[in-house]
């Protein structure tokens, strides 16, 4: 089922739901006509976007809103915050072209620092599915939850077949005991490539994808430090406030420490081009990041 | 307005403009802006809205959404009066007991939302106007803004929208009290023509004295003003309304005065001699 067809299937059954976009229609293009009593396209109004989405679920209407990522994040912010966030109401947020999926279109359209900013809000969760596969596997169960939740939107092929989802909980393969990579979006595709790399040169690796980052898999994480030697954590994100500080706040809280190896953008913006032009670029291939762990790994003589 | 409806209303506004006072000590409030928009709460809540203790949650009840928020003395004086909140939870003002601060909480009974950040209750309260439309629920949402607060660009924003959308069930009414937190507007930010501003909107636009209670029953009777249109209700007000020693005064934005200062207050809300204020403002800016 593709998105479109779970709006749909969505709305019929519970009229609560109520799709809106700030004309970002990508998602929902082709059902607009289908899903028009309970459609808003707000133009280019972020803010008013998600105000609107507030009243509405006041109203008891479950909106979830559409826009880039970017300007949904930053530009509505403190409407996020303050309409969604404080009074805990339960709307649902697509963030899309988040990472390094804006390609070509620079700076302003990176939301690279989307997770760290939207976890922050209290009440607020994060679920960030690494192809359309997981995205599918785990939406219903988002949309039906309680409290407002962030989502990476994107509708990537899948490379691997994805088991069950449970809110906080990581998809775990491998039970490898050198390298254990922790990666959540669409750098997963990557993270499974690089695992079959390592495999094959001899190392034990596992792989973890996280799906939500915020409520995070806590047990699943201290079990995987606790069996592996090298963690490293691999996100189309600025390197604060992402998963690299996730996993040190967790570690922390646990009073632990343990070799890690952040794969992350270094307080930088990324190189705008055709996605496998930028992962070239900014050594997020399979290849380059299979080179890079082997490397560290091999340096810290385990 | 019957002689007695007109007699009523000015007595439950003198009562709320008491409580507004007395909520002024004691880490002090908003006093300015709640006693410009007293008036138009009580003529709200007692001739306008439909919603009672008993409808405050019933889904086809009227809206009202207190965008400016730091005047939200007013409403809970308001509320008082209605039954709504018992008086003496009024001393709970600004301990940690209670809700009751310097913006409203929606805990409190009445209160529709939160607010305190400028611009946002207005598409809150189109969210709230989209719904009830495609519920053919006939009722009203009304939001008060402050004159200062249409310095935010999502109050135009949202009015963009909300046209689009055709939602003349929401009502806007600016508490034009000529001030924003330390300056007049029209020395800071000019806001006139104010009423072309909304015209060119596309809102119907209607001009009162935000004081009485007779040019109030008539405009606000003829709400929606226009079909398919957004209603603006420009209520031309004075900060401080009540209190001539603080009325139209810039510094007296956010007081907290002592407890003479307090009794003063009340005896001159009710025309006795001047009160001589001496604590100065807070300048919270």
């Amino acid at each position: 089922m593709n998105y479109e067809q779970l709006l749909i299937e969505l709305i019929s059954n519970d009229n609560r739901y109520f799709v809106m976009t700030a004309e970002n229609r990508a998602a929902m293009r082709g059902i607009t006509n289908q899903i028009k009593n309970n459609f808003i396209d707000t133009g280019i109004t972020e803010q008013t976007m998600i105000g609107m989405a507030a009243g509405l679920a006041l109203r008891g209407r479950v909106p979830i809103v559409h826009a880039l990522a970017t300007f949904l994040t930053m530009r509505a912010f403190e409407f996020i915050r303050t309409d969604v966030g404080i009074p805990n109401l339960p709307v649902k947020i697509m963030g899309s072209v988040a990472g390094f999926l804006s390609e070509a279109n620079g700076p302003t359209h990176q939301a690279i620092e989307d997770v760290s900013i939207m976890r922050g809000i209290p009440n607020m969760n994060v679920f960030c599915p690494a192809d359309l596969q997981d995205f599918n596997l785990g939406i219903k169960k988002v949309l039906q939850h309680d409290n407002p939740f962030y989502i990476r939107y994107l509708n990537l092929p899948n490379v691997v077949e994805h088991s069950e989802f449970e809110i906080g909980k990581a998809e775990v393969f491998g039970n490898g005991k050198d390298i254990a990579i922790l990666v959540y979006g669409m750098l997963f595709t990557q993270a499974f490539k690089v695992k079959e790399i390592l495999e094959k040169k001899g190392y034990s690796v596992r792989l973890l994808n996280l799906r939500t980052l915020k409520p995070i898999d806590e047990t699943e994480i201290l079990k995987t430090v606790n069996e592996c030697k090298l963690i490293v954590t691999i996100e189309d994100h600025f390197i604060t406030g992402g998963l690299y500080s996730i996993l040190a706040e967790l570690l922390l809280r646990n009073k632990k420490t343990t070799e890690v190896l952040p794969i992350a953008l270094m307080n930088k913006w990324f190189k705008p081009a055709l996605l496998n032009d930028v992962l070239e670029y900014e050594g997020f291939t399979a290849n380059k990041l299979a080179i890079k762990i082997e490397n560290y790994f091999e340096e810290k003589n385990f | 307005m019957t002689e007695e409806k007109l007699y009523e209303l000015q007595q439950t506004s003198l009562k709320v403009r008491e409580h507004i006072i007395r909520m002024s000590g004691n880490g002090g409030c908003f006093i300015g802006a709640s006693l410009s928009c007293a008036d138009l709460t009580v003529y709200l809540y007692k001739e306008f809205l439909n919603i009672s203790k008993e409808t405050l949650n019933d889904e086809t009840r009227d809206y009202l959404f207190l965008s400016k928020g730091h005047d939200v003395p007013a409403l809970y004086g308001t509320f008082v009066e209605l039954g709504w909140l018992e008086k003496d939870r009024l001393n709970n003002h600004l301990k940690t007991n209670d809700f009751i601060y310097w913006h409203p909480n929606r805990n409190i009974p009445g209160i529709e939302f939160h607010s305190g950040s400028l611009g946002h209750n207005f598409s809150v309260a189109a969210g709230v106007a989209l719904d009830c439309k495609l519920k053919n629920i006939n009722n009203k949402i009304v939001v008060i803004v402050g004159d200062g607060e249409l310095n935010e660009g999502s109050m135009w924003e949202g009015l963009l929208v909300a046209n689009a959308y055709k939602l003349d069930n929401v009502l806007v009414i600016v508490d034009r009290n000529q001030f924003q937190a330390n300056l007049s507007t029209e020395e800071l930010i000019p806001l006139e023509p104010l009423d072309k501003k909304f015209e060119a909107f596309n809102c119907a636009v209607k001009k009162i004295n935000g004081h009485n209670f007779d040019e109030m029953e008539n405009v606000f009777n003829s709400f929606p003003f226009e079909k398919n249109k957004i209603s603006v209700v420009i209520a031309e007000t004075v900060r401080g309304k009540g209190l001539p020693s603080i009325e139209k005064r810039a510094d007296r934005w956010f007081v907290n005065f002592k407890q003479e200062e307090i009794e003063q207050l009340i005896q001159e809300l009710h025309g006795n001699a001047k009160a001589n204020l001496t604590s100065e403002t807070l300048m919270v800016r």
